[in-house]
This record gives C-alpha cells, sequence and structure tokens, in this order.
C-alpha cells in the first residue's frame, strides 16, 4: 500500500478542471388553441384515468422487476444454496425484507407457529419450553444490524476477479431493522448454572442446523427475533423466530429456533468445524472466527454500470459496515490507493450497521480504479486484497474483507479488478 | 412527617404502581419441560464425548452398499464429490496448493459425522435413516482412507474413540486473546 497524503475533497472534486458548462436550452410554452380539449394529448395516460386499486400487501413497480436476489442454489438439492442481495440496485441502510439475503441448508421450512416450541434446556435450574403466543407477551427491543454470511464475498479468493454485479459477489449481508426479546431474560428464567459456557442453538428446518455460541453473546446483545422491519420475520427469515446476534457472522443467527441447550464445551457440529472454519497455510484453520471484521464496497459507480457522460459528474455510494462497532471514516481512491479522500458518512452511524457513504466525483474521462476503505472504532482499518492473501493465504474462504477495485475504463465502462 | 402518614403513603404508592406499572418487566411465562428435555427428538447434538449417541452398530461393508443407494447420486459413487461435497480421500492435502476439505482429511471429529448424516441426510429424506444404518455409512467413509480398518464395528461406544488424522488441526479464536 502506497501511503501518500490525503487530498482533501476539494482537491479531488477539482483533480480535474471542470468540463465545458452544458450549453442550456430554452424552450417557450405555445398557446393553447381554445377549440379543443385543454390538453389532448401531452398528459401521461396516468393522468386522465383513474388509477389501480388498493392493494392488501404492496408490490414494487412493475418496473423494477429486475431489482431481485439472484438465487444460486445446487440443482441437485434446490434448498440448498443462497440467493444475493442486490446492493448495487438499493440505496439507503436497509434492506427490503423480500431482498433479504438467505442461506438455507434443505429449505425454507414452513412453520406453524402454533404447532413451534422454543426449549431452553442443558445447564439450567429448569428446562423451560415457550410457544410463540406466550413469547410475544415479553418486553422487546429493536435493533438495526447487518447480518452477514461467514461466506460472503468468498469469490475474492480466486485468481481471477469474478465479473459479477457488486451485490452479486458481495450481497451476502443484508441490514435490517429486528425487534425481539433480549435472550438474557429467557436465559434467566431458565437459570444460568455457573458451569454454562456455551448454546448449542439448533433450527426447526430439514437440515435441523446446529451450531455452538458463546453463552456470553446471548447474555450481551442477542435478540430472540421475531420481527423483521417492523412485520413479523419472514419464512426464508426464520418465522417464526431466529436468533440475532449483532456484528457475528450468519452461521450463529440461527433461523427458525427451536432449542438452546447450555453446555459447558461447544458441540463441535459440522457448521463450526467442517465450515465456517478458515483454512490457512500451515495447514491448520481458524475456527470460532465470529465477528465480520470491517468491510465496505461501492455499489455504485459498480459493475454492470456505465458512466454515460464523459466529463461528467457522479456521485460515489457505498456501503461500510463492522461487527465490532461503528464506521468511523470511510475513504475513497479514484488511483488505485495511491491517494485519499474521506467520504461523508450518512447518520445516523448505527453500531454494528450499514453506514452509507458518498462523495461526488468529477470523471474527465481518465482511467481509473475506484477504491473504498472502512476503518471502525477499534481502529482496524479494511485491507487490501494482497495484505489479506498474505496474512492468510488463499484457501480461507471465508471471512473475505478486502478492498473492492472497480476499474473505470476511458469508455466509461467498469471492470472488477485486482492489484491494487 | 408522621410515621402512620408515610406507611399509608408507600401503601398507597404501592397500590398505584400496581396499577400503574408491572411490579416487574414482564411475567415468567415458560413451561417446566424437564420431559421434554429428555425426549430422543430434543436430545439431536452429540458431542466429542459421544454420550447422546444411539445405540446401534454398523460395519463399512454394509455401509458401502447403503452410499451406493442414499449418497452417491450426490457425493459421487467413491465418495469424491459430485453436486455435493467430497467426503473421502486428499487426506494429507490441507498444506498443499490444492487442498480439498473432505470428512477425512479435515473433519477434527467422527462423532460430527454421525451428528450430521443422522440430523440432514439424505437431503431428500433427513431423518430417514435407521442408527445401524448411520453407524455403517459412517464406518464405509472413515474406512475408506484407513481411520478404522474395513472389519471395525462402529457402535456408540468405538465411534468416540476413532481419532481423526486433523484432530488437532484446529485454533480456537474465541475467546479472543
Amino acid at each position: 500500500m502506497k501511503n501518500t497524503p490525503t487530498q482533501s475533497r476539494r482537491q479531488f472534486l477539482q483533480k480535474a478542471a471542470l468540463g465545458g458548462a452544458l450549453a442550456g436550452t430554452v424552450s417557450l410554452p405555445i398557446m393553447a388553441n381554445t377549440d379543443k380539449l385543454e390538453f389532448p394529448d401531452d398528459l401521461p395516460k396516468w393522468m386522465r384515468e383513474p388509477g389501480g386499486e388498493f392493494g392488501n400487501y404492496g408490490q414494487p413497480s412493475k418496473h423494477e422487476q429486475e431489482v431481485i436476489r439472484w438465487v444460486s442454489a445446487n440443482p441437485a438439492a434446490p434448498g440448498n444454496g443462497v440467493s444475493w442481495t442486490p446492493l448495487h440496485d438499493l440505496q439507503g441502510t436497509i434492506t427490503p425484507n423480500g431482498l433479504h439475503y438467505e442461506r438455507h441448508h434443505n429449505g425454507v421450512p414452513q412453520i406453524d407457529p402454533a404447532q413451534h416450541t422454543l426449549l431452553i434446556d442443558g445447564l439450567v435450574d429448569q428446562a423451560l419450553s415457550f410457544d410463540v403466543k406466550s413469547l410475544m407477551r415479553y418486553p422487546m427491543v429493536s435493533r438495526t444490524c447487518f447480518i452477514e454470511c461467514g461466506g460472503n464475498s468468498n469469490s475474492g479468493w480466486r485468481s481471477n476477479p469474478i465479473q459479477s454485479q457488486a451485490g452479486y459477489a458481495h450481497g451476502l449481508v443484508s441490514n435490517a431493522e429486528w425487534t425481539g426479546i433480549p435472550l438474557k431474560h429467557l436465559l434467566k428464567e431458565a437459570g444460568i448454572q455457573t458451569t454454562a459456557k456455551w448454546v448449542i442453538a439448533e433450527g426447526a428446518d430439514a437440515a435441523a442446523l446446529n451450531i455452538s455460541i458463546p453463552l456470553e453473546k446471548l447474555l450481551d446483545d442477542a435478540l430472540l427475533a421475531l420481527y423483521q422491519n417492523g412485520e413479523r420475520l419472514r419464512p426464508e427469515n426464520g418465522y417464526p423466530m431466529r436468533l440475532v446476534l449483532p456484528g457475528w457472522e450468519g452461521i450463529l443467527n440461527v433461523k427458525w429456533l427451536r432449542q438452546l441447550r447450555l453446555t459447558d464445551e461447544p458441540i463441535m457440529s459440522r457448521d463450526e468445524t467442517s465450515q465456517y472454519t478458515e483454512l490457512m497455510p500451515d495447514g491448520t484453520a481458524r475456527q470460532f472466527t465470529f465477528i465480520n471484521e470491517a468491510k465496505s464496497l461501492i455499489t455504485s459507480p459498480s459493475l454492470g454500470m456505465m458512466l454515460p457522460d464523459n466529463p461528467g459528474i457522479y456521485q460515489i455510494s457505498g456501503l461500510a459496515w463492522s461487527g465490532r462497532g461503528k464506521i468511523t471514516r470511510v475513504e475513497i481512491s479514484a488511483d488505485g490507493g495511491d491517494s485519499w479522500v474521506d467520504a461523508e458518512l450518512q447518520g445516523p452511524i448505527l453500531d454494528k450497521a450499514f453506514t452509507r457513504f458518498s462523495l461526488p466525483w468529477h470523471w474527465q474521462g481518465e482511467h481509473a480504479i475506484l477504491q473504498s476503505r472502512a476503518t471502525d472504532e477499534t481502529g482496524y482499518v479494511q485491507p487490501t486484497r494482497d495484505a489479506l492473501i498474505e496474512n492468510r493465504g488463499k484457501h480461507g474462504f471465508f471471512h473475505y474483507n478486502a478492498i473492492v477495485s472497480w476499474e473505470i475504463t476511458e469508455e466509461g465502462d467498469i471492470n472488477h479488478v485486482y492489484g491494487f | 412527617m408522621s410515621m402512620v402518614f408515610k406507611t399509608f403513603a408507600s401503601i398507597l404508592l404501592l397500590f398505584l404502581s400496581n396499577h400503574l406499572l408491572a411490579d416487574s418487566d414482564y411475567q415468567s411465562l415458560g413451561q417446566a419441560a424437564d420431559d421434554l428435555s429428555q425426549q430422543a427428538q430434543w436430545n439431536l447434538s452429540i458431542a466429542p464425548d459421544g454420550k447422546a449417541l444411539p445405540q446401534g452398530k454398523g460395519f463399512a461393508a454394509q455401509g458401502k452398499k447403503l452410499f451406493a443407494l442414499k449418497c452417491a447420486a450426490c457425493h459421487g459413487p467413491e465418495g469424491i464429490g459430485a453436486s455435493a461435497d467430497p467426503l473421502m480421500g486428499e487426506v494429507g492435502s490441507l498444506t498443499s496448493d490444492y487442498p480439498e476439505k473432505t470428512v477425512n482429511s479435515y473433519w477434527p471429529y467422527a462423532t460430527t459425522l454421525f451428528d450430521y448424516i443422522r440430523r440432514s441426510m439424505p437431503i431428500d429424506a433427513p431423518f430417514s435413516l435407521t442408527a445401524n444404518e448411520v453407524y455403517e455409512l459412517s464406518a464405509y467413509i472413515l474406512s475408506q482412507d484407513g481411520i478404522i480398518a474395513a472389519d471395525f464395528e462402529l457402535n456408540e461406544e468405538t465411534l468416540p474413540r476413532v481419532t481423526m488424522p486433523n484432530r488437532d488441526g484446529f485454533t480456537a479464536f474465541y475467546p479472543e486473546k
């Protein structure tokens, strides 16, 4: 990483002088013919006829039908795969519920809440079961946070840069307002024994997914979430209840939660040994790497878009997040990391949540490499890809959080590139 | 302020607070579930000590036949992967340029194999295998790389004692140092 002084925002904008101001054109109103309808054809038809009916549940405009999750599943087992949030098509910080990313191990269970039970047992004074109706009477809190799959952005480990749109390479992360019961209430009701250190969470899906979570995290800020962006959880996001562990990798945020068993040791399940562990160059693997480190991504302009005006002013915009706290800084480079300028962070900046950043950029038609680099409140700085690989090798698969580089060609096309 | 008045005031306050604010933030609504907690369907997780393993036994030869019927379509006839992950082979590959994380090359505990097959395989019919069948499939997979002998009886006593090649290959990053 070259370390040159940070430019000022103004320098970044004015690096190349403003191109010629566009010549304005002026049109004058034409006098109407009073014998005819005042507006025969020049009003759009949706102003000349009544609109559509009310709807019981709203849907996006038919003109936005291409804003979808991109599904990547195993054809031999269609319930095993992922769907990606189209981050490149979205703005703001909240992911709409229909576009929240998915990772299922064997499909989306259609759970009847009247038949669903949550059991808390193991190293507790009294094993307890809860039905959904009872849980709805507990005090709830709301928490906006991201959830990111440990395998998000794993194409970054490949030798050649994948030419996928931003969300379809990095969109196994979404951000929502989750509402539910602080887990500590329910665990304390059961009575936590002093030997309890871990909690084995299990889902009621056709993978009966089980994984060990430190008790400490559940007593800290974990939620038994029942609502997502104000409405009950979507089936693909854990209906009727799921864990939400702010800042910790997606697999731990167990959906369709049916059991929490308190134990003194981790269970060593498939998803904490075979998967979600990171192979290092010496052949050992990191285990229990729960936290998603700071990361950022320019969502616009990004691959799949193009810059139509040369010269032109473009609003660089993107997302930053950290599993360790708040984002404190996002820097932008247009020259592959030689120089950086601070982006504006859109408030409110929330702990362990998406932060939107932006910066106007005056493009003069030159070849450019756009990058964003996030810093969080612990001082951690998002690494370059070279630094990440130097530290962890190429076979870690999980927890890829390197800086993403978008190449802007002189024609205004955009490619994903490495080496910066 | 007289003692009587103070007492009266505090009773009044208590009376009011009972009406306006709950004494506690919430009512305990969990139901005692000792019986539920004992049932097999709530004891699916098997730790490395193997205490939760069900009684049963299996040999690799039986497992090989079952594998061809129930597993090979996704994992390949030799278990080296197809649409699903490879399960066997590649022991010792983890430091190579092309490491393969198979059950036999990577998984640290044999109990995990039983736990995972039982709860989620075959993927089109989870919970359709008997305990003996899970032991049989586990025996077949482990025997293919010589982790157990071909005639080894895998059961609730012997399975936890199987030592996987990569048993010591993991470094815990929690708690953070």
